[in-house]
């Protein structure tokens, strides 16, 4: 096997060649939000729209049957990227539409339910408002705003699991906060603030012995590390394309068949279907029965080209470079006075993620500071406002790696965290 | 990228030596806004005197741009007429959304010229114009004005 060469993957992504801010080098470390694109991937889309788009799963002609092809196999691929069956994958939107999804199997069933008086096809779907549903202190806002909602539908109460002071979940109230009414535990794998990599086999342990369903979002986890998906020990799991080199616009949801066949579908329309009358229809099955309407062809052909690019990688290896580059960048960060890591400090169980504030500097003017030096960080809550609020921070700055940064690039940021200090004269 | 174009020496006075920040003690009314983007917020505090002339009050959380707006905004409407805050904002907010091609009227917007650099900085307009907008609104709770569209 080759040694990880970040400098050589770094020319296979077109974007990482231009400059910014009057000729800099740009130097991207906001991969957390979105990952940058590799030519195999912007190739394939390419070759999609030139050579068979179509509208799949409809038509009978070459083109359609060509891009329905590419279609499925770009299931295969993504499914074998993750040890799941195709069946088992849902293409969405992106990872907030997978949470929606479920969220809403829940509030569709119980609605369906107490419409129809019909037993429920799943009745661990049906809430009331003697029911609770299981979250984080530390989850992004896709993984707690649809509870929040939910829970207004349904009565249901929302329950979070608190945070210890070095950012790791604080289980010891696990077995009373997951009790017998709990009906979801919904928990982030690896926090998009804190960086933290949760015990989540642990929490869906629990969720199942008290019947509940599991869910984790591992949108940070399975770009930067191998996953094998029934590993987590979850009922269903959620992840974004665009994190891990793939286009913008698709997303994943991954169940086990026997669940992702009994729960309502999300959005109905064309292609979901299986007979439809007048005033009533029938549903595919999964994956099919949730995604109605024109698919998102290119997108699933471009993630198909993500996979591989990552593949020939070997994720083994992009999580061994992070880990070293995580903890590259926290020994650096250590060295900066008045800069304080809001998560773990210790490099263990910890993803590439690193959010920071800076003594009298606003993450604002941090992050304009490097911008103006073509570093290129998030600044804000970053989705997590409730985590910033438990750290006592309005908000903070964020560096995140992948596979084409390497230390230079974390130098880039440290100098750049100083020259603000000097800046604004606070050291 | 000129940095001291952006911050300029008047916009890192006002953030580091804040004018006006403080709490009225019988306020007509407030208002809180927050940047729901990166979560600056700031509560602006009005009253008015005998005179029917401002009295303004603010605390606040944030960045440089949002709080030396605030200080900016709080030095120079203390004491002015309703109307004149009324243009005096719609001038700030002119050159706020002028992507940096105004001439700004100092005698009109005093320090409030230091923000022009800001204007070129899409994501940092929101900071700047954040107090203006809770004045804004707080004068029209406070029924210092009417409620109308006046800004975008
Ligand atoms: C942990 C986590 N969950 C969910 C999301 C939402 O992903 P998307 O915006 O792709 O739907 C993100 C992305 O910011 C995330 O980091």
């Amino acid at each position: 096997m080759n040694t990880f060469d970040p400098s050589r993957i770094k020319l296979d992504f077109p974007i990482l060649q231009r400059t910014v801010r009057d000729g800099q080098k740009l130097v991207y470390l906001d991969s957390a939000a979105t990952s940058q694109k590799p030519n195999s991937v912007i190739q394939a889309e390419r070759d999609y729209y030139e050579t068979c788009n179509a509208a799949v799963h409809r038509g009978a002609h070459q083109l359609a049957e060509e891009a329905t092809d590419a279609y499925e196999s770009a299931r295969v691929a993504i499914a074998g990227f993750v040890s799941a069956a195709p069946s088992e994958i849902v293409y969405t939107k992106n990872s907030t539409e997978a949470l929606n999804l479920v969220a809403y199997a829940f509030s569709n069933a119980t609605a369906l339910h107490r419409a129809s008086g019909n037993p429920p096809q799943d009745p661990r779907f049906i809430l009331t408002d003697e029911h609770n549903i299981v979250v984080s202190e530390m989850e992004h806002h896709a993984n707690l705003v649809p509870w929040q909602e939910l829970c207004a539908k349904t009565g249901a109460q929302l329950r979070w699991i608190p945070l210890t002071d070095d950012g790791r979940l604080d289980l010891a109230s696990l077995d009373s906060l997951i009790d017998q009414n709990t009906k979801a535990v919904s928990i982030v794998h690896q926090s998009n603030l804190l960086g933290t990599i949760n015990p989540v086999v642990a929490v869906m342990e629990r969720a199942h012995s008290v019947g509940a369903i599991g869910i984790v979002d591992a949108c940070q986890s399975i770009p930067h590390m191998p996953v094998r998906i029934r590993e987590l020990g979850a009922d269903l799991v959620v992840w974004s394309g665009h994190k891990m080199l793939g286009p913008s616009g698709i997303g994943f949801l991954w169940g086990e068949s026997e669940i992702l066949d009994s729960i309502p579908p999300f959005i109905t329309g064309g292609s979901m279907i299986e007979i439809v009358q007048l005033d009533h229809s029938t549903y595919a099955k999964a994956p099919k029965r949730f995604e109605a309407g024109t698919q998102m062809v290119s997108q699933a052909i471009g993630m198909h080209a993500a996979v591989e690019y990552l593949t020939a990688l070997g994720m083994d290896a992009v999580e061994a470079h992070e880990h070293s580059l995580t903890g590259y960048a926290l020994d650096q960060l250590a060295n900066v006075s008045g800069v304080t890591v809001i998560g773990p400090t210790e490099n263990v169980a910890r993803g590439s993620a690193i959010s920071f504030t800076v003594d009298g500097l606003h993450p604002h003017d941090v992050g304009q500071v490097l911008d103006s030096r073509g570093v290129a960080v998030r600044v804000g809550h970053h989705c997590a406002w409730p985590t910033c609020r438990r750290f006592n921070v309005p908000s903070t700055t964020r560096l995140s790696t992948y596979i084409y940064n390497d230390t230079s690039d974390i130098d880039a940021a440290i100098s750049g965290i100083v020259a603000a200090q000097e800046f604004f004269g606070v050291i | 990228m000129d940095l001291n174009g952006l911050y300029q020496e008047i916009i890192l006075d006002h953030y580091k030596h804040p004018r006006g920040k403080v709490v009225l003690e019988a306020p007509l009314a407030s208002a809180h806004h927050v940047n729901p983007t990166c979560g600056d917020e700031v509560t602006v505090e009005v009253a008015a005197d005998d005179h029917g002339h401002l009295v303004i009050g603010y605390q606040g959380q944030g960045c440089s741009i949002s709080q030396a707006s605030a200080s900016v905004m709080a030095e120079l409407l203390e004491g002015a007429s309703v109307d004149e805050s009324v243009s005096v904002r719609e001038a700030f907010v002119a050159m706020m959304h002028s992507q940096g091609n105004s001439e700004p009227d100092e005698d009109v917007i005093g320090d409030g010229v230091a923000f022009a650099g800001v204007a070129k900085y899409p994501a940092r307009v929101k900071c700047a114009l954040l107090p203006w907008m809770a004045l804004q609104d707080a004068e029209i709770k406070a029924g210092l004005m009417a409620p109308k569209e006046e800004t975008r």
